[in-house]
C-alpha cells in the first residue's frame, strides 16, 4: 500500500528572497528613501561613479551599501567621502539578496527622505533575479565593454530602468560607436532611459543628478488631509 | 547562474512543506522554468543533488518544464509568444520586444511519501 501523495505547490523559488525584498521596500516607501540598486560587470566604473555622485549632491543625506566578494575597499572609498556606508561580503555567492539588504539597512540609521545606493556584485547575470526591494536598478555600461554586451546579457538590462553609459571620455580612443550601444540597450528594453556619462570629466552628470532630484521628489508621499 | 542558491530556496520551501503536511520523504520535485529566466538546467540539475543532500529529499528526482518566452511587441502591440530573447516579433517582424512572460521559476508541486 503505497501512501504518497501530491502537493500542490506554485511556489516561486525566490518567494523567500521576495518577502525580505517587500518588507525593505515597505520600509523605505515609509521613509520616502529612494532606493537604487547599481548593477554592472566588474569594473564599469560604480564605485567611481557613486563617489562623483555623492560629492556632486553635496548635502544631500545619502547612505551606501556595498557589495562584493571579498575586501572592504568599496565601502572604504565610499566614506572617504564623507557619505555613510556599510560594506557586504557575499564570500562566494555570486549578487546581494533581501536578507543582506535588510540587515545592512538596520546597520545605516537611514534618515527620512533620503537616498539610498545599493552597489550589487559586478555580474551581468545573477544581480537580475533577485529583487532587493529597490525603486529602480541602474545599469552601468562603460564603453569600453562593447557595444553587443546588452545582447549577450539582455536580462539585467531589460531588468533596469535606466542605464548610465560610463566612460565616454574614452570613446574616440577605442572605435566605439556610442549610437550603437543606446540602439542594442533599447533593443533588449525600449523603455530603457539612458544617460551618457564620464565619472572622470564630469560630462553627463549635471542630467544624472537632476534624474536622482526628480526620482527622490516623486518618492515623497502625498501629504496626509487634515 | 546562481543555480545553487535556487537549489537553497527549493530546499527552504521542502523544508517548510515537510513540517506543514508531515511527510518522510520526496519521490519527484516538480519545477516550472520559464524560457528567459536564464536557468542553466544541466547546473540546476546537478545542484539540486548536491544541496538535498541530508534533507527530506535526499535523492528525489527533479522534473523540469519549459515554459514559454513571452514579450510585448512595442511596433505591432500584440503580445506574442518568442523562443529567444532577441528573435523578431512573429507578428510583424518587428525588433523592440519586452518580455512579460517567461521568468518564471516555480515549484509546481511535490510527490511525497
Ligand atoms: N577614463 C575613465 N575611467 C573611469 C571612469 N569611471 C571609472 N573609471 C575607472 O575604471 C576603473 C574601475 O572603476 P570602479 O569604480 O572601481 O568600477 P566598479 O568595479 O564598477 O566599481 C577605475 O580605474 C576607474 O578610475 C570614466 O568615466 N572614465
Ligand atoms: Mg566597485
Ligand atoms: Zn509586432
Amino acid at each position: 500500500m503505497s501512501q504518497e501523495r501530491l502537493i500542490q505547490l506554485e511556489t516561486d523559488i525566490l518567494a523567500k528572497n521576495d518577502r525580505y525584498a517587500a518588507a525593505n521596500r515597505a520600509i523605505l516607501a515609509d521613509r520616502e528613501i529612494l532606493t537604487l540598486n547599481f548593477v554592472s560587470s566588474p569594473g564599469s566604473g560604480k564605485t567611481t561613479l557613486l563617489c562623483k555622485t555623492i560629492e556632486a549632491l553635496g548635502d544631500q543625506p545619502l547612505a551606501v551599501i556595498e557589495g562584493d566578494q571579498q575586501t572592504a575597499n568599496d565601502a572604504d572609498r565610499i566614506r572617504a567621502t564623507g557619505a555613510k556606508a556599510v560594506q557586504v561580503n557575499t564570500g562566494k555567492g555570486c549578487h546581494l539578496d533581501g536578507h543582506m539588504v535588510g540587515h545592512a539597512m538596520e546597520h545605516l540609521k537611514l534618515a527620512n527622505n533620503s537616498m539610498l545606493f545599493i552597489e550589487n556584485v559586478g555580474n551581468l547575470v545573477c544581480p537580475a533575479g533577485f529583487d532587493l526591494g529597490e525603486d529602480a536598478k541602474v545599469a552601468i555600461l562603460s564603453v569600453t565593454e562593447g557595444e553587443d554586451k546588452p545582447l549577450k546579457y539582455p536580462d539585467m538590462f531589460t531588468a533596469s530602468r535606466m542605464a548610465l553609459l560610463n566612460k565616454v571620455d574614452l570613446a574616440p580612443y577605442c572605435d566605439v560607436d556610442l549610437d550603437l550601444y543606446e540602439e542594442n540597450l533599447r533593443r533588449v528594453n525600449p523603455s530603457i532611459e539612458i544617460i551618457r556619462v564620464s565619472a572622470r570629466t564630469g560630462e553627463g552628470m549635471d542630467v544624472w543628478l537632476q534624474w536622482l532630484r526628480d526620482r527622490l521628489a516623486q518618492k515623497a508621499k502625498p501629504e496626509a488631509a487634515e | 547562474m546562481h543555480e545553487m542558491s535556487l537549489c537553497e530556496g527549493i530546499r527552504t520551501v521542502i523544508e517548510d512543506q515537510a513540517r506543514q503536511h508531515a511527510f518522510n520523504g520526496v519521490k519527484c520535485v516538480r519545477v516550472e522554468i520559464g524560457r528567459f529566466s536564464g536557468v542553466e538546467k544541466d547546473a540546476l540539475s546537478f545542484a539540486f543533488d548536491v544541496v538535498m543532500r541530508g534533507s527530506v529529499a535526499e535523492g528525489a528526482t527533479l522534473e523540469m518544464i519549459d515554459l514559454p518566452g513571452r514579450a510585448m511587441c512595442y511596433d505591432c502591440i500584440h503580445e506574442v509568444e518568442i523562443e529567444n530573447r532577441l528573435d523578431p516579433c512573429p507578428d510583424c517582424g518587428g525588433g523592440k520586444l519586452m518580455p512579460v512572460g517567461g521568468d518564471e521559476m516555480r515549484i509546481k508541486d511535490l510527490e511525497v511519501l
